[in-house]
């Protein structure tokens, strides 16, 4: 792409400034749409089967087409809480094109005839939430925000909200309920967001990812047609994709949906440093299935059905790569850290699953773990299968059952230099067992 | 009291929200900003406020990393050692530090100015090793820039102590 329709950073370093923005066309597709019926705004969207990034890549038009007209208060909340390992595209947007963003929000908002639009950021995100209230007021100060948005006769406010540290807040119920000042756990659905009962305060919700909502003034631009030329007719438009780990060019590339991973990785970011070999791709961070770096993976497209026809999951395209000195198993052993300390502990499955997963990966590697106990894991791990609240339960089982499944020879390497070696050649123990021991 | 000092930017908080304890976690981070950390009084204090118990107020402090529960270092830094960051040198970055500033993982050094605990993914993966030190991204780090780091917040907080050696500190 020559231009970027999403990271116009790039290209325009200070369009972060509100002036700026509007000189290079900004808040016109916000004119646009409160020009048109809400209705013919969802069909735009719907029209430009633009799917959600957050991850499930659900269509956004069918989305807001749930919410109930006749419902009096609604909401549009953005999800800005990126905390997946591996991903940083919503950051760049927020810090680089703030008011797109903004934009898209307000558009969606205008189509579900929304009250209030909120901005959830992942508490880390402390500046950037400062940066965002003064673009907020910037855009309420030109009527574009607030009170009979431009003459529209429809009022809407847009506020921001900072979490403090938590992965699971990024699933949208358990943010609902951090949002209202609960404990961040999921809901038990039904009632859905969208639906009176399953929202914000228990009112019509539409959740939407940082990422999606900054197409979304692009599309009522220049039309659902123009969307779908680029892309692929079942996963269509530009894509940030996150790349990590073992990678030349680490960073974000906005490329179109559709390309290799071939392509993505030799040709856009560099390749694999100090001429060394790729050897596994983790798609969708620590959440999506693992994958040899095979050549048939490699020439596989980027598109929400191709990498599941492979077996794994685009997710929100936050590439981790990792080289052939990796052993996988170590990599599965940080990724089951990461999902034993963000389960949230509502459901016993994943709660005592991912503590448990934990211990025989630290046993694994400080050398404690026989041939058995790989079948020990796969088998623990399957057993969370289908069974928990929320899709993080279903995600911590990815590292588990998939590095075992196409790297077991990196455990048995674990389990086999460690009892023919030396304990003391092994790695140091963590700290924090240290401390305990004292 | 946080009510009778913040009274403005309370009320600003009360504004953005249909119900007054969404506010909980803006408090949270007020009362830490003044106290240093969570105290117990702030939370019967951030409950009052909000409408609701004592006991409420301090499960969500416990939720989340960010609100700190006991004193920390002056400088509380989180170094991500997760995958990403891993697999570009973090884990060896984090021992180099403690081993810096003599501590283990998660302590705090003698003189109370450092606290240095190890973080999930902080959505900086590019730019590893990278922490964040009281809200604020360091990235790019390597032991030199990280020693440089160490003597600038030493000196920042040097100053601090003199100012409040001659009274200029507000009282507290
Ligand atoms: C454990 C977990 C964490 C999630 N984290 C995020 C996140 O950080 N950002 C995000 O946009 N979606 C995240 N999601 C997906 C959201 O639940 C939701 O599907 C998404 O925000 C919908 O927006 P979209 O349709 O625009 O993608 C997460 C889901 C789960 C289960
Ligand atoms: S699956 Fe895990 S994170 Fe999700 S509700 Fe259950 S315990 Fe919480
Ligand atoms: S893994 Fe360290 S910032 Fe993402």
């Amino acid at each position: 792409m020559a231009e970027h329709i999403l990271l116009r950073d790039l290209d325009v370093p200070d369009i972060k400034a509100f002036d700026v923005y509007v000189q290079h066309g900004g808040y016109e597709a916000l004119r646009k749409a409160v020009g048109m019926t809400p209705a013919a705004v969802i069909d735009v969207v719907k029209a430009s089967n633009l799917r959600g990034r957050g991850g499930a890549g659900f269509p956004t038009g069918v989305k807001w087409s749930f919410i109930p007209q006749s419902e009096p208060v609604k909401y549009v909340v953005v999800n800005a809480d990126e905390s997946e390992p591996g991903t940083f595209k919503d950051r760049q947007i927020l810090e680089g094109n703030p008011h797109q963003l903004i934009e898209g929000a307000m558009i969606a908002a205008y189509a579900i005839q929304a009250t209030a639009v909120y901005i959830y950021l992942r508490g880390e995100f402390w500046d950037i939430a400062a940066n965002l209230d003064a673009c907020i007021e910037d855009a309420r100060k030109e009527g574009l925000i607030g009170p009979d948005v431009l003459g529209s006769g429809w009022s809407c406010e847009m506020y921001t909200h900072l979490g403090a540290g938590a992965y699971i807040c990024g699933e949208e119920s358990a943010l609902l309920n951090s949002l209202q000042g609960l404990l961040g756990q999921p809901r038990v659905r039904p009632p859905f967001p969208a639906q009176k009962g399953g929202g914000l305060y228990y009112e019509a919700t539409v959740v939407n990812n940082v990422e999606t909502l900054t197409n979304v003034p692009w599309i009522i631009t220049h039309g659902a047609e123009e969307y779908k030329k680029i892309g692929t007719p079942e996963s269509p438009g530009p894509k940030i994709y996150c790349l990590s780990g073992h990678v030349a060019k680490p960073g974000n590339y906005e490329l179109p949906l559709g390309i290799t991973f071939r392509e993505l990785i030799f040709e856009h970011a560099g390749g694999i440093p100090d001429g060394k070999q790729l050897k596994a791709i983790l798609p969708s961070g620590a959440s999506g299935p693992v994958l040899p770096a095979t050549d048939a993976v490699l020439d596989t497209p980027l598109t929400y059905e191709a990498v599941a026809q492979i077996g794994s999951t685009l997710g929100s395209a936050s590439i981790i790569l990792m080289d052939e000195t990796v052993n996988v198993a170590w990599a599965a052993s940080k990724m089951m850290k990461f999902f034993a300390h963000e389960s949230c502990g509502k459901c016993t499955p994943c709660r005592e699953g991912t503590y448990w997963l934990r211990r025989r990966y630290e046993a694994l590697l400080d050398g404690r773990a026989q041939a058995r106990d790989i079948a020990i894991l796969d088998d623990v791990a399957s057993q969370m299968t289908g069974v928990t609240l929320c899709a993080l339960g279903e995600f911590a089982v990815n590292p588990v059952r998939a590095t075992i499944k196409h790297f077991r020879a990196d455990y048995e390497a674990w389990i086999k230099q460690e009892a023919a070696e030396d304990k003391k050649a092994a790695k140091p123990a963590p700290a924090r067992e240290k401390a305990a021991a004292r | 009291m946080l009510k009778d000092k913040y009274a403005d930017r309370i009320e600003k908080i009360f504004a953005k929200y249909a119900d007054k304890r969404s506010a909980v976690m803006s408090l949270l981070y007020l009362a830490q900003e003044e106290y240093g950390y969570v105290t117990e009084d702030a939370c019967a204090e951030i409950a009052a406020l909000i409408g609701t118990d004592p006991t409420q107020v301090r499960s969500i402090a416990g939720f989340y990393t960010m609100f700190r529960e006991e004193p920390k270092g002056r400088y509380w830094l989180q170094v991500c050692t997760d995958l990403p960051c891993a697999l570009r040198g973090a884990d060896k970055f984090y021992e180099e530090l403690l081993q810096e500033l003599g501590i283990e993982d998660g302590g705090t050094t003698p003189d109370g100015m450092f606290t240095v605990e190890h973080v999930m993914c902080l959505a900086a993966c590019d730019r590893a090793p990278m922490l964040q030190c009281n809200f604020h991204y360091h990235e790019h780090l390597d032991m030199d820039t990280m020693r440089a780091l160490i003597a600038q917040w030493r000196a920042e907080a040097g100053v601090l102590a003199e100012a409040a050696a001659v009274g200029d500190a507000p009282a507290e």
